[in-house]
């Protein structure tokens, strides 16, 4: 009986110092990882206040000024005006629709054009 | 062990025939006996003892030996922290109030050399100077070979210069890791952010520390390492502050001025929009300050803050709210303006000996800058009350703006008070305060009459300072400037659309030894816009500015500061989002008819 309770005791230590030894190593596993990871966020941080910088030298505004007047004959920027406002009263209604067209569309002449129609979009709020 | 008998017989009986008494054998071994005991139980005492001390020494040993280790060792941070709790060793970024980056902080690299690792130091040297102009190689070779043992070469290098030394190829040239601030926007909002320097440095790192400007007021608590990451908004906004450098860059070169000046201020809230000063520096590049001559010829002085003018008759308008607010006159109260005025043994004149006399209402003076009305004016309030009123506003203190340079920007104002001084300051001689100081009493002024402290950084609660005027006298106020651009000297400010309401302000600027120049001035326009529901203050200040396309030489305020004020607020006031108040044009209105 005693012989047995020894045997037990033996092999419980011996799986418990397999256990712990196996512990160990993951945990240190675990710590280097941990280590390589903060590394590579602090890497990270460093290249996104890089880039961070970049982007702001980049959209600096004497640059985008410059920029703007290179590129004026594609895109015409100019810089914000007061008459640039608008006012959602000054855009002119869609005409009305055609409300009961006559259920004989056949026309009884040829139509004949007289001058020219002359439609000048009014996009430009005029200011006294 | 063998047992000896206390009686031993054989003992005993020879005792006995000898004659002796036998009890002196027995006590005898008694005492042998005990003895034996005796030192039986010492020994092993002592053993125990013995034990005892060495564990003793071993268990303290052990404690202090640890303790020496801990004591001894760099300390490590806990691995298993996790990452969000890592330092960030770095100087907080600047940004402006949309978020847009001011300042910020890059990797570079420092160059040092130990010479005694150097293989080839007249190479090093030669090549060296290949890469960097600057240096000179006779004095890098001596340097090299004077018996050192290290030695910086150079404080920041860009990457491809790091490539290109590091091709050199020499083991005794080595990089430290250096942190470096950078400011992206260059020479923009110079003034306001200042400027930084290493402070302490090491080979693996060096103090960032602000020299001037923002950076420098702010010092604390953007290295505060609990702060890192955060970034400081301030009040700024990047957009306007460029459109205005623009303009009034612009704007000094055809007035042909040495120096100028502008402040955009938010009257809500005492928020600086922009600050501007030229002529200006990049902050990156910050030029080292003169040690002759005048510090207020250098770009880096800050012309907003630190200059002090003799502001002229922008300070009109205070002598004719404070009147206003007393109750002594309303606007269309006729007063004395008959020039010029004689007080003592001095005569008060207006701009080119005009008489806007005899009598003049108060809103008129303030239209047509009439001197003497406003002497007058200042001469019923009295030189105590005028005095308490102008401290209300701010004039006899440094700004409160968040800059290292504020503080040491104190107001020039007579010591004494005489009845001329009063009458004096009442059109802007003889008292000195920067533009920022302007702004400050303006925005008050014209935001309803509560005390406005200019600020530097962004912030959204809206605090009403003590009311310093009511807000009658306010309006009031407002619409006196109003009429200085519909129909008095600033009629070049008016912008369609903006009710520009302001007044202008031309000082002859003071000679070293005393007395005034008659061709050097110092022209001011002070306004706010729009007049009906005013938001933003602005002053904008020229130094010797003049005004040539006319048939003659023109040096009023009218004819320099205005209109370059003008082309700011036409240019900035879209930009922070104001509508022009027009009447919409109703061209497309449709009328109806049948015929």
């Amino acid at each position: 009986m005693r012989s047995v309770l020894y045997a037990v005791s033996f092999l419980a230590v011996m799986g418990l110092a397999f256990w712990a030894y196996r512990e160990n190593y993951a945990t240190q596993d675990a710590l280097r990882n941990v280590d390589r990871l903060q590394n590579e966020i602090a890497d990270l941080r460093d290249e996104l206040a890089m880039q961070k910088a970049e982007w702001a030298y980049l959209n600096r505004p004497d640059r985008i000024r410059e920029l703007a007047a290179i590129s004026f004959d594609k895109l015409g920027l100019l810089p914000m005006e007061p008459s640039q406002f608008g006012d959602a009263k000054d855009i002119p209604y869609p005409p009305p629709p055609a409300a009961s067209l006559p259920s004989d569309l056949s026309l009884s002449a040829p139509i004949s054009v007289q001058g020219q129609l002359d439609i000048v979009p009014t996009n430009e709020v005029q200011i006294p | 062990m063998t047992r000896i008998p206390l009686r031993p017989l054989a003992r005993i009986l020879s005792a006995r025939a000898r004659g002796e008494n036998p009890d002196t054998i027995e006590r005898e071994n008694i005492r042998l006996r005990q003895k034996q005991t005796h030192d039986r139980a010492r020994a092993r005492a002592q053993g125990r003892l013995l034990l005892l001390g060495v564990a003793f020494t071993m268990a303290f040993t052990s404690i202090g030996a640890r303790m020496g280790m801990m004591a001894a060792t760099m300390p490590t941070e806990p691995r298993n922290a996790s990452s969000g709790a890592q330092i960030e060793a770095q100087r907080a970024d600047l940004t402006d109030r949309n978020g847009r980056i001011l300042a910020t902080n890059i990797l570079t690299h420092s160059l040092y050399a130990q010479p005694k690792d150097m293989v080839d130091p007249a190479r090093v040297a030669h090549e060296l100077v290949g890469i960097f102009p600057d240096l000179d190689e006779k004095q890098l070779l001596a340097r090299f070979t004077d018996g050192r043992s290290f030695l910086w070469i150079k404080k920041k290098l860009s990457p491809e210069q790091m490539q290109q030394v590091h091709d050199i190829g020499d083991p005794g040239l080595l990089f430290g890791p250096r942190e470096m601030r950078l400011y992206p926007n260059g020479r923009l909002a110079a003034h306001v952010l200042g400027g930084t320097s290493f402070g302490a440095e090491g080979v693996n790192s060096a103090e960032v520390i602000g020299t001037a400007g923002i950076e420098k007021a702010l010092d604390a608590r953007l290295r505060d390492p609990a702060n890192a990451g955060k970034p400081v908004a301030l009040s700024l906004d990047l957009t306007v502050q460029a459109t205005v450098q623009e303009v009034l860059e612009g704007g000094m070169k055809m007035m042909q001025a040495k120096g100028a000046a502008a402040v955009l201020l938010d009257i809500r809230t005492g928020e600086v929009l922009s600050l501007v000063s030229l002529p200006d520096f990049d902050p990156n590049d910050r030029p080292q300050p003169m040690v002759k001559g005048d510090p207020a010829d250098s770009p880096l002085f800050n012309r907003a803050v630190q200059g002090v003018y003799e502001l002229g008759s922008t300070f009109k308008i205070f002598a004719a709210a404070q009147a206003l607010d007393l109750g002594l006159v309303n606007p269309e109260t006729m007063i004395d303006a008959d020039a010029p005025m004689i007080w003592g043994k001095f005569k008060i004149k207006e701009f080119e000996n005009h008489n806007y006399g005899p009598l003049l209402s108060v809103r008129n003076m303030i239209v047509k800058s009439s001197n003497v009305g406003a002497a007058r004016l200042a001469l019923m309030i009295g030189g105590v009350r005028q005095q308490a009123f102008l401290k209300s506003l701010g004039f006899f203190d440094p700004t409160p703006v968040e800059l290292i340079e504020a503080p040491y920007a104190k107001p020039l104002v007579p010591s004494r008070w005489p009845d001329i001084t009063t009458i004096t300051t009442a059109y802007g001689h003889g008292i000195s305060a920067s533009p920022m100081h302007l702004a400050a009493a303006y925005a008050t002024i014209a935001n309803g009459g509560t005390l406005v402290r200019p600020t530097l950084l962004k912030s959204d609660v809206v605090e009403n300072g003590p009311r310093i005027i009511s807000p009658k006298t306010s309006q009031e106020a407002v619409a006196m400037l109003r009429g200085v651009v519909t129909e008095g000297t600033a009629s070049l400010g008016d912008v369609p659309g903006y009710s520009v309401a302001g007044k202008t302000g031309t000082a002859d600027k003071p000679k070293k030894g005393g007395g005034y120049y008659h061709d050097k001035v110092v022209n001011t326009f002070a306004c706010t816009f729009p007049s009906t529901n005013p938001k933003y203050v602005l002053i904008l200040t020229l130094d010797e500015p003049m005004e040539i396309v006319g048939s003659q030489v023109r040096r009023t305020a009218g004819w320099t500061a205005v209109p370059v004020a003008a082309e700011v607020i036409r240019r900035v006031a879209p930009l922070l989002g104001l509508r022009p108040e027009v009447e919409t044009a109703s061209a497309t209105e449709v009328t109806l008819a049948s015929n």
